[in-house]
Formats: C-alpha cells, structure tokens, sequence
C-alpha cells in the first residue's frame, strides 16, 4: 500500500500539484489571486490602447502605410454581413418593446404614445447597445480567434521578423472599420426597431402608419438620434481593442485560443455596458 | 556585400555577451557569452526549459533580454531604433518551428509577401522570385498555389525556408529545422541545408535536438546549461568533454548510437580504400 501512496505523491508532484505547496487555495487567497491578475491585465490593456493610439498617429502621419485591403475587408465582413442578424434582433426588440408597453398604454387610453416610447428608448438605448452587444458577439470574438490563432501558428512572431508591423495590419484595420461600420449598422438598427414598433402598434394599438410616423417627426428630437448614434463609435473602440487585445494575450496551445476569445466577448459586453451606464450619467448631467 | 565591419574570415556575425534574462522568478540565462562566426553552421543544443528558443528569440528582437549586449551583423540590438530593426531585419530570415506561413495567403504569396512589403518590384517580378525561391527548396511549382494548411509538415518547412531566403539575407536561423518531421523528410532538410551552406556566404544559425543534423552539418555547436554555454566546439570535441550538460547529450542510447554512426561514416572510406 505504501508504495501505492508514494506512486500517488510522486504523480501529483510531477504534475505540479505538490499537495504541500498548494493546499486548496482558501478563498481569501483566490479574491488576492483574481486581483492581482485583473489589476495586470488592465495595466497590459492601457498599453495595448497606448500602443495602438502610438500606430494611429504614425498611419495618421504617413497615410500611406494605411491597410486599405484589409480595411475594406473588414467593412465588408463586419458591417455588410451583420445587416440581416442586426435587422432581425432590432426588429425584434422594437416588436417586443411596443407589445408591452400596449398593456399599460391601453389601460389609460394612451395609445399614441407607443410612439414616444419606440421611438426615444429603440433611438437613445435599445439599437446602439444591441448591435454593439451583436458585434461583440460577432466581431469581438473574430478578432480575437483569428489574432490568436496567428499567435500560436507563429504567425504574429513570422510578421515582425519579415518587418510587418502587426498592429498596423492587423489591429488599426479592425478599429477603423469598425469605427465607420458600428454607427452605420446603428443606424439600420434604429430603422429597423421602429419598424418593429410600427407593426406592434399598428396591430395592438390601432395606431397606423401615417399617424405613427407623423407623431414620431414631432417627438424624437435630432438629438435623441444623434446621442443613439454617437455612443456607437466608443461602443466600436472598445469591441476592437478588447478583441485584438485578448487575441495577442493568447499563449500556448489551441485552447488559449478558445478561452481567449470567451474572454474578448465578455469582456467587451461588460465594458460597453458599463460605458453606456456612464454615458447614461453623463447625459443627465447635461441634460440632454 | 553591404557589410563595412567584415573581416574575410572569423568575423564575428553575432557577439553576445554577459546576456542575462528572467521570466519572473525563473532565470534562464545569467551572463551567457556566445560568438558565431561569419559562414559557419552554427547550433545551439540544450535540454527544455535551458533557454535556447528564448536566445534565439533575443537575436531576432523577438524578445528583450534584461541586462547584456548583443550585437548581430555589427548593430547592438539594445538601443536600437525602429528604423534600424527594419533595415536589419531585412537582413536575415528566420524559419520558425511550425512555419509561420501566413494562413489566408497562398505559398507562392507567402514567399514573394517580404519582397512586397520591401522592394518595388511589379507583380510578375515577385512572382518570379518567388518561384525560383520554391524550385530551390525542392519544392514543385504546383505547390505554390496551395494554401499552407494543405501543405505537410515537411513541405511547410521548405516554404518556410523559401520565405525566408526571399530577401538574400546573410544569415539564416532555424528553429528546430527537422523537429516532427518523418525520418526521410528530415534527410530532406538535411540536404536543403547543406546546399546551402554550400552557396556560401550564409551564416546560419540553428536551435536543434537532432543528432543526425549535428553530426553532419554543424561547424560549432553551443551546449546551454544553466543559464550558461556549458561547453563550445564540433561536435566530436563536445564528444570528448565531460561536463554533466555536455554528457547528457552523448551519454543516452540515442547519443551514443549517432556518436557511433559517425564515427562509423569517418572509417567507412579508410576500411574502403583497404579493401582495395
């Protein structure tokens, strides 16, 4: 039996989990060991953001050793192909928000004012924070498998050895595409959740087209439009840059890779909604 | 040749000294001093976790050593600004372990992607070379059209060795040249590497477990121990020390049966000429 015992230690020890060395971690331990890692990883991505900023201003510089293939490529990839997911989902979400808030309109006979509802919350909330969530999703993760898997292939190491930068290749494209691509997809978003809305309240509420539409120039003002839209270039910022980021952190084998690329999602989803929450603040403050 | 620091021969092309590099806690070279000569085939031995991929890394400014100096081809890579990594960058090719081909570009453009980016040649040019580069490693013309994922280990290795001869370089680092590969693709390398040597002019530097390249290629070969080069010479000098790290290598059955294959090979034609 002893022997058994010994094989056991010696196994545990070859795999590095010498049961001396590290008795289960006590909680305490573990919220010391996430925060030392959380407050590394934020440090790295302010470099990150520094670095790129760095590569924007010498392809600012030189416009010539602007990317433009891949540019385009990715205007194509994430902004044309997400028309019919972004299409849907705000339909959706415009359909779902006039149907129920026909509940409660209906009861005090308030039924033009789905108008107002659709109109202000699709506009300022709902459509730029669901196609950015989309494009996270979408996007987000692309980067960062494809930056990844450039990582462990050996490629990224392959690029700066032939004198290839690889921020400009493979990072500033991404920003910028998504940077022009983001509010444009908000855009259709914003037309297609009130379409949505349209339908519902047509349907629930009696309200018909002309009359939504007419009420609808009367009530959502430019700037509603406009506070909608302009959130989405910071919304694209972070998506791209969290994306690449966590692409050039993978390390190791193929299944970096996968955890890398979770990781981008995640956490651009919670940043972009922690940014909106402070734009939230920001515009009461000024009262728009 | 470009180069205003040559001596014909024993030039140093590569001058490291009191190198040191940590990773945390974990030292993985603490004063390390090294020279490769101008022409020769030069390679580093070392069991894993001795430092030799991190060394080669630090030759070619992947990778930023703590304290030392190196200078490649005359140019002191500490201080060195974004202009000059480029241009000496240009100057050598590096073969990475798993090729490093560009995944979304065909072979032929993967080897004719530095000319591209560096040179102002027209396509057809480019392509050109680019052929010629692929011929040269043995490769068929038809193979220059596949993507590097249709390719085999074998062959990505060439396309990658192609890639890397594109600009002319003057040196040539190979990061495990034969590593995974079946034993008559290997002899394959073997041969790519010895033509190349025999072009002359080329340096080449080479991290390797491989016996057989040892024996038959290598000029000099540095044994990493301990953060330090354990011990420097051909391989039938190395044969000869006795240090614990150097043993290693010689002492395994492996060791021993490629130590006895060459010697075999250095008998083979005087036992010949006997027989006549």
């Amino acid at each position: 039996m002893r022997w058994r015992t010994n094989a056991l230690a010696r196994f545990i020890y070859h795999f590095g989990m010498n049961p001396e060395a590290r008795p289960t971690a006590s909680s305490l331990e573990n919220l010391g060991r996430s925060t030392v890692a959380a407050y590394a990883e934020g440090v790295a991505l302010l470099g990150f953001v520094g670095e790129s900023a760095a590569a924007l201003g010498q392809c600012i510089a030189h416009p010539s050793r602007m990317r433009w293939r891949p540019f385009l490529h990715n205007i194509g990839s994430a902004g044309v192909g997400a028309l019919p997911i972004v299409g849907l989902l705000s339909f959706l979400l415009g359909v779902v928000v006039a149907y129920q808030g026909s509940g409660q309109l209906r009861q005090y006979g308030a039924n033009i004012f789905v108008v107002d509802l659709v109109g202000i919350s699709m506009l300022r909330e709902f459509a730029p924070l669901i196609t950015a969530i989309i494009i996270a999703g979408r996007s987000g993760s692309a980067y960062a498998a494809q930056i990844g898997t450039m990582a462990v292939t050996e490629e990224i190491d392959a690029m700066r050895t032939l004198g290839i930068a690889p921020l400009e290749v493979l990072v500033l494209p991404k920003i910028l595409a998504l940077l022009i691509v983001l509010p444009l997809l908000t855009v259709f978003a914003d037309v297609c959740g009130v379409f949505g809305g349209m339908i519902m309240a047509r349907a629930q509420l009696g309200v018909g087209f002309d009359e939504f539409l007419e009420r609808f120039t009367k009530v959502v003002s430019v700037t509603t439009f406009l506070i909608g839209v302009g959130k989405a270039p910071v919304f694209a910022a972070i998506i791209a840059v969290v994306g690449c980021f966590q692409g050039f952190r993978t390390k190791g084998g193929a299944d970096s890779v996968g955890r890398q690329t979770t990781r981008s999602v995640v956490q651009s989803i919670f940043l972009v909604i922690v940014a909106d929450a402070l734009f939230s603040i920001a515009f009461s403050a000024l009262d728009l | 040749m470009p180069i205003t620091t040559a001596k014909p021969e024993d030039a140093a092309v590569i001058e490291i000294s009191k190198l040191s590099t940590h990773f945390g806690d974990h030292v993985v070279h603490a004063d390390l001093d090294l020279d490769v000569h101008r022409g020769e085939i030069f390679a580093v031995i070392g069991g894993s976790g001795s430092g030799k991929s991190t060394l080669l890394r630090e030759m070619i400014l992947l990778h930023r050593p703590d304290a030392g100096t190196i200078r490649v081809l005359g140019v002191d890579l500490q201080n060195i600004d974004d202009a000059a990594a480029l241009a000496l960058r240009l100057r050598w090719g590096v073969m990475f372990q798993h090729g490093g081909l560009f995944g979304s570009l065909t072979v032929l453009e993967n080897i004719g992607l530095p000319l591209r980016e560096h040179r102002t040649l027209d396509d057809a040019a480019v392509d050109a070379l680019a052929a010629q580069k692929l011929a040269l490693t043995g490769l068929d013309p038809e193979v220059g059209a596949q993507y590097p994922a249709e390719l085999s280990g074998g062959m990505m290795k060439r396309a990658s060795l192609a890639r890397a001869l594109v600009l002319e370089p003057e040196l040539l680092f190979l990061d495990e040249p034969t590593a995974g590969l079946d034993p008559e693709s290997a002899g394959e390398v073997d041969q790519l590497v010895r033509k190349l040597r025999d072009g002359g002019g080329l340096t080449i530097i080479m991290i390797t477990h491989d016996l057989d390249l040892l024996w038959q290629l290598a000029d000099r070969v540095a044994v990493l121990g301990d953060g330090k080069v354990a011990g420097i010479g051909s391989m039938a000098e190395l044969a000869q020390m006795d240090q614990p790290a150097i043993r290693k290598f010689f002492a395994g059955p492996r060791g021993r049966a490629a130590l006895e294959q060459s010697k075999g090979q250095a008998v083979a034609p005087h036992a010949a000429s006997l027989r006549r």
